[in-house]
């Protein structure tokens, strides 16, 4: 009897939070964590940056319903599997590892990985130069399985966030990072970055660093799959993604 | 009170059928394939899991006795600071805590260039004397708490016959006053301690390997979710109950 | 301390945590907003499922008591971080699968929602066991005169039992919303816009580390103060016409 009480009564708490619920929107997932220069919170609460901007052409150019909704970056798939968002649009490289687990589009930006230091060390992003040193990456990045393949007499720390492992970089508290070539060079150009400098790019494996940034969505749903690519052909043919850009960057981040 | 006899009733009997059948299902149709790769590292986590617990509660438990003693029987200039020290660590979140004296310390550095010179940085640079510091403090700031309450239930009487038997002041401390304050408090020690083993997860968020710093990698490497954080649960289930006996054997020990 | 001050700035943090559009106070205070609603939400549900819990455990038959008696001790030994993974992933996977099943659709939970229920089901047992305790201090004469009349269970509880156990229950209620409230903090690792990552994100934009983490615990600090002095008004009430236990709440 009781059991059947506090059974209706989650029934119909669930009910209650359905209601709100409309069946056209597409939820859009980003990380909560920000990722600047491609997506980060700015002072009035409001998402920015390059990759919040394509999010919005591409919808509009696919005539999509979009809603952006941040979730945290490491457990970004398993919201995408559990259906919390429909797709992921969060800087994610388009890997093997992670296409045995959900589906890709097209890339929409692709950029070497780098390796950054502090100016005075002389390192060289191979791995006998950074053999000893301590590398910090973020956790759950093409970055962290690049660096546990590769870098394996380095120390390897984990971060939740590319912004904390910076943080310690200009700390002291690591030698070096491994991360994406834009983001990097957002960093050294800040007040912060300025004790480092990028070291150079490490040696592509595509196998890990994949082909590219694409939007991950489950694998299945080929409907919403078609729709994102068709809006990146088309912000990418009629000059919007250029545009957007340009707006952020000096050269183009996308190639064939 | 649970002795053999009572799991043979019949209910029970049934619940534990369908609880073996549980477990069944779970060893069978769920994914362990990635439980030997990650075995040795979940060893090392598990390690520094249980090193940290008992470092810090030990550590706090030390520093909780003066800080209890100078709320109950201290002059104000002692028990303002003791209280004061209590409010703020139970006012706030653990997990703030952690961050604040990571990264809010560690983004002070670079502003003192002799600390990187200094003998201390090999430690400062490493995360573990964070974590242990966070993991003390909390212990210290709740356990005071509990201390305070203990010292002042300890007998008057007890502590007068002391006196007029011309007991020094540090001698009583010791043999009456210290023994039955802790005898006082024995009760909810393991309560404290299994909060305390709750309380470690967080240190992974500052680049920490506990054990589930290692179910995090599993989860960013594999994809695979639910498996690695059901045996988590169960592992911190396992040290739980281990506590629990340990205690109460302990408090067995210890004359009424 | 002077020194820590003056290399910080007090004029740029005073800068930095202004409400208006350079200064990230106002995503500080929008995040605070989310953790007291969160803390509000898990609460209130927490002592809903601790009410029914108590009840189960006292008055419940065999298997509902072992049930319930393995849902405290597995939620109280297992670490909350974990447990809020574990339920948010399972349970809106669950929910959108029941829904799937049942033909409604995907059903769409929002942050708030998804964060109340993690935490209730957490706050759940422990409050299943302050009330538990609660109810057993209520005097058996009370509950047995009001049988003696003839009063209905339902009438019994909301009439005599729960009245009878608010004094009991109050400091161990009051401490479980401290909990809530501290516990919110933890959504951060789950991506929640709460304060604690609300303050995260100030601080890794602005690099400001000290400044922000400090602002966030002055915030939550005063979350704790304030809740002490309204628990305390609240034990008073409850405690009405009965004789004070000690001089009051220090």
């Amino acid at each position: 009897m009781k059991l059947k009480t506090i059974l209706a009564a989650t029934v119909a708490a669930a009910t209650l939070v359905a209601g709100a619920a409309t069946a056209e929107q597409v939820k859009i997932g980003i990380a909560a964590e920000a990722y600047p220069p491609f997506a980060s919170v700015d002072s009035s609460g409001t998402w920015v940056g390059w990759e919040i901007e394509v999010i919005d052409a591409v919808c509009a150019a696919a005539k999509l319903d979009c809603v952006i909704t941040p979730v945290a970056w490491d457990g970004i798939i398993p919201s995408l599997t559990g259906q919390q968002i429909d797709a992921i649009m969060a800087s994610m490289s388009i890997t093997e590892e992670r296409s045995k687990t959900i589906d890709f589009s097209n890339a929409y930006y692709n950029t070497p990985a780098v390796i950054v230091a502090d100016k005075s060390m002389n390192i060289e992003p191979t791995p006998e130069s950074l053999a000893g040193k301590i590398i910090g990456i973020q956790a759950s990045t093409i970055h962290q399985a690049y660096a546990q393949a590769y870098f394996k007499d380095s120390e390897i720390r984990v971060y939740q966030t590319q912004d904390e492992a910076n943080q310690d970089l200009y700390a002291g508290r690591i030698d070096a990072t491994q991360a994406d070539s834009i983001a990097m060079a957002d960093f050294v150009g800040s007040d912060t970055g300025s004790c480092c400098e990028i070291k150079g790019a490490v040696a592509n494996d595509e196998a890990i660093l994949g082909k590219g940034v694409g939007a991950g969505t489950r694998q299945g749903d080929e409907a919403l799959q078609a729709a994102l690519n068709a809006g990146i052909a088309a912000i990418l043919a009629d000059g919007t993604h250029e545009k957007i850009t340009a707006r952020y960057f000096n050269a183009s981040i996308y190639s064939e | 009170m649970i002795t053999f006899k009572s799991f043979l009733q019949p209910h029970r009997i049934v619940m534990m059928a369908l609880f073996g059948a549980v477990v069944l299902w779970c060893a069978l149709s769920l994914r362990w394939d990635w439980l030997p790769k990650y075995a040795p590292l979940a060893l090392e986590g598990l390690w520094t899991t249980i090193w940290i617990m008992v470092v810090t509660t030990v550590l706090g438990f030390v520093l909780a006795v003066p800080i209890g003693l100078a709320q109950a029987i201290g002059p104000w200039y002692l028990a303002m600071p003791a209280r004061v020290f209590c409010t703020i660590i139970r006012g706030t979140p653990l997990l703030l805590q952690i961050w604040l004296l990571y990264y809010g310390l560690g983004s002070l550095f670079p502003q003192f260039p002799w600390i990187r010179g200094s003998e201390l940085w090999p430690y400062l640079r490493q995360a573990w004397p964070y974590a242990v510091l966070a993991l003390t403090l909390s212990y210290a700031g709740y356990e005071g708490e509990v201390m305070r309450g203990a010292f002042s239930g300890v007998v008057k009487g007890q502590l007068e016959a002391a006196k007029s038997f011309g007991m020094r002041r540090f001698t009583m401390f010791r043999r009456i006053w210290l023994p039955q304050a802790i005898r006082n408090v024995l009760p909810t020690l393991g309560g404290e301690t299994i909060l305390q083993l709750k309380a470690t997860p967080l240190v992974a968020t500052i680049t920490v390997i506990d054990i589930y710093a290692v179910s995090s990698r599993v989860r960013s490497d594999t994809f695979i979710v639910y498996e690695p954080l059901l045996l988590l649960a169960v592992v911190y289930m396992v040290i739980a109950g281990l506590i629990t006996l340990a205690f109460r054997r302990f408090e067995n020990m210890v004359p009424r | 301390m002077e020194l820590t001050l003056e290399t910080l700035g007090l004029a740029e943090s005073a800068q930095l945590l202004s409400l208006s559009a350079p200064g990230w106070g106002a995503n500080l205070l929008r995040g605070l907003a989310n953790s007291l609603k969160i803390a509000f939400g898990a609460f209130g549900f927490g002592v809903l499922i601790g009410l029914f819990g108590a009840y189960g455990k006292l008055y419940g038959g065999p298997v509902i008591r072992d049930l319930l008696a393995i849902y405290t001790t597995v939620i109280r030994a297992v670490p909350e971080l974990v447990l809020i993974l574990i339920l948010y992933y399972v349970g809106t996977d669950l929910i959108n699968k029941a829904a799937g099943a049942m033909g409604y659709g995907r059903i769409e939970i929002s942050g708030v929602v998804a964060g109340i229920w993690v935490l209730g089901i957490v706050q759940g047992a422990y409050s299943t066991e302050v009330l538990r305790g609660a109810i057993k201090a209520v005097p058996p004469g009370q509950i047995e005169a009001a049988r003696a009349f003839g009063m209905p269970p339902i009438m019994i509880m909301w009439r005599v039992t729960i009245p009878a156990m608010m004094s009991f229950a109050t400091p161990g209620l009051a401490n479980l919303w401290l909990i809530a409230t501290k516990d919110t903090a933890l959504l951060a690792i789950v991506g929640f816009s709460e304060l604690t990552l609300e303050t995260r994100q100030a601080a890794s934009s602005t690099r400001a580390y000290f400044t922000f983490f400090l602002a966030a615990g002055g915030l939550y600090l005063m979350v704790t103060l304030c809740s002490g002095v309204v628990f305390g008004w609240i034990e008073k009430w409850a405690r009405r016409g009965q004789p004070s236990l000690r001089g009051g709440r220090g």
